[in-house]
């Protein structure tokens, strides 16, 4: 008993091992909301009006809503649309994100002030006015969401990035490379590239919660995924509808989900930049 | 300097505006949705071709897509953004009465989140490493990640359906006039929601105030202060809080843009007929003037909020004067 306390404590002690663990328990838990969501049987989504409005028991352990759908498997597929939706916009958000984060310091001048430029414009506009007006371009629906949110999440991460490359272009090692008669692409893959992989992956990681969270407003004020999808955002709406009559479950329990995953994101994303950068610590 | 400024704040905001009313024309304009089926609805079926093509001309549907835009932007230079079919008024008339019923909103959010954050910001990081401490980082963090409507909703059942001390919806109580309403019925009908803006609005500045707490307090005016026989609440009191308000102050007014996007999902949770809501029911009932028009009204707002920060900071802080160039 005693070396299993040890252990335990020395494990808690040694951040980097946590750091590690914690990455490794949020992969996890997202590999298996994954598999739940294919596995789960298309049964729950099925109307069964003698089980409407049961709150949260053995049988349906989240209830049911007012036509008797499980709400666990609405749940599971819900997370698991916005998981989905978050991957495509968090890919494509930090693709274009570093492409021009990377032009801009890269060849500077002209360039740079374009993008900045465009960088000042997308913050200009409060983004979930940005995403109702793309989303309405769109025409509704999913295309909508999924164009909103894929193509307004990279300036953030564009500037730091830009930031980022600036800074390391000035280092001494790039300029005696350079001076050493480096090419710049042998720069860029063997200086660069090293520095910016990590700030792309944590980038990309961070860049989930506001995807997921800005998919979910989109869908609950309707500009976003048909009202028949099972998605966080459609369910809270739908259950906008029946908060008076004291279903709570149907409020309360979507939410606390959408809101876990979000977190567990956020955690992930933490953890790994502590991972690939141990000296932030330290401090 | 200030008139310096200035000019380039204009210019900038004339440049933003441009490009932005480009930008959101052109993806009015791309949107599959037909405008005429949009503005006329189910009695779709009862008008003949020949009248919607009439409607289609009249509107100018057909013309091309930088003739209607020159068309369009030279009304907005003279003060005229169209008109708003779904609620039968001008969009200027729309956007004003809107924006100042949602002002109220906005502005109680903002005010309370900017104090509490604050002092939640400064006792945490006075405190920083203690369990207070961790208790306020953890509310932050987790706040930052909830979704605004959501808490709305969690608000809405506690308050309003378990305890029944606030109003289920709206601005004002059902059933009276508009002039008759006192000025404690609207407070009574703004609690809720500008509640929920706040609770998620603390996170941000709260953060923000802890970390350049912290920075400040390790500074050496300060451990000299304390070595004096000066505590460290009295070190911040003197010291502390003058170096943090101007930061914590820029925040709050580089958050408008936040502001405004939560005032659409809190107005649409509450069913609080501000400008949040005109924009969502605009985005669903493809009310493009109005929408075109509240997407130039945000960005003029947004920039509001930016300029003011900055020129804050120049007016306030003697560094940035003495520091800029003439």
């Amino acid at each position: 008993m005693k070396t299993v306390i040890v252990t335990y404590k020395t494990i808690l002690r040694n951040k980097r091992l946590t750091t590690i663990l914690s990455i490794i328990l949020c992969i996890l838990v997202f590999a298996g909301l994954s598999i739940a969501g294919f596995t789960i049987s298309e049964k729950g989504l099925r109307t069964d009006l003698e089980e409407r409005n049961l709150s949260p028991d053995a049988c349906h352990i989240f209830g049911t809503d007012w036509l008797g759908r499980d709400m666990l498997t609405r749940i599971v597929k819900g997370l698991n649309l916005s998981l989905k939706i978050g991957l495509i916009a968090a890919g494509i958000s930090t693709m274009i994100a570093v492409m021009l984060g990377l032009c801009s310091a890269l060849f500077g001048g002209m360039v740079d002030f374009v993008i900045i430029w465009m960088i000042d414009l997308f913050m200009s506009l409060p983004h979930l006015v940005f995403l109702v007006l793309i989303s309405f371009a769109a025409g509704g629906g999913a295309k909508g969401v999924v164009i909103g949110v894929a193509v307004t999440h990279w300036p953030a991460l564009a500037r730091v990035i830009r930031a980022e490359v600036l800074q390391l272009m000035n280092t001494e090692y790039i300029q005696i490379a350079s001076k050493l008669g480096q090419s710049n692409t042998g720069i860029m893959t063997h200086h660069l590239l090293p520095h910016i992989v990590p700030q792309f992956l944590v980038g990309m990681i961070l860049l989930f919660p506001h995807a997921i969270l800005h998919e979910a407003g989109l869908s609950f004020i309707g500009m976003g995924l048909s009202p028949h999808t099972p998605a966080i955002g459609i369910i809270l709406s739908e259950s906008m509808r029946h908060l008076s009559t004291g279903y709570w479950w149907l409020a309360v329990i979507p939410g606390a989900c959408l809101l876990f995953m979000v977190k567990l994101f956020d955690i992930l994303g933490e953890n790994i930049r502590d991972w690939v950068n141990p000296k932030i610590l330290r401090g | 300097m200030i008139r310096q400024l200035l000019v380039k704040k204009v210019t900038h905001l004339a440049s933003i505006v441009l490009s932005i009313s480009v930008i959101s024309f052109m993806l009015v304009s791309v949107s599959p949705i037909d405008p005429v089926r949009a503005y006329i609805g189910a009695d779709m079926l009862a008008i003949s071709r020949a009248q919607k093509e009439k409607i289609e001309e009249r509107w100018g549907i057909n013309e091309p897509m930088h003739v209607r835009y020159v068309k369009w932007f030279t009304e907005l230079l003279h003060g005229n953004l169209g008109h708003s079919f779904i609620f039968n008024q001008k969009v200027t008339k729309v956007i004003s009465t809107r924006f100042a019923t949602s002002l109220w909103l906005m502005a109680a959010a903002w005010v309370i989140s900017g104090m509490l954050g604050f002092v939640m910001g400064i006792v945490s990081g006075v405190m920083h490493g203690t369990f207070v401490d961790k208790l306020i980082r953890f509310y932050a963090y987790m706040l930052a990640s909830t979704p605004t409507f959501w808490m709305g909703m969690l608000l809405l059942i506690c308050f309003s359906m378990w305890l029944g001390w606030t109003p289920i919806c709206c601005a004002t109580p059902p059933g009276i006039l508009l002039e008759n309403v006192t000025f404690g019925q609207r407070i009574y009908h703004l609690i809720l929601p500008a509640a929920t803006l706040s609770i998620i609005g603390i996170a941000n500045i709260t953060l923000h105030t802890r970390q350049k707490l912290i920075d400040v307090l390790q500074s050496d005016f300060i451990l000299f202060a304390i070595s004096q026989g000066e505590t460290i609440w009295g070190a911040t009191r003197h010291h502390g809080i003058r170096n943090i308000i101007l930061p914590a102050i820029t925040i709050q007014f580089a958050s408008f843009s936040e502001l405004f996007g939560g005032s659409l999902l809190a107005e649409t949770v509450f069913a609080y007929p501000g400008l949040g809501q005109a924009t969502v029911l605009a985005g669903l009932k493809s009310d493009v003037p109005l929408l075109l028009g509240i997407v130039l009204f945000s960005v003029f707002f947004v920039f509001t909020g930016n300029t003011i920060a900055d020129l804050i900071y120049t007016l306030v802080d003697p560094r940035i004067k003495a520091g800029a160039p003439k």
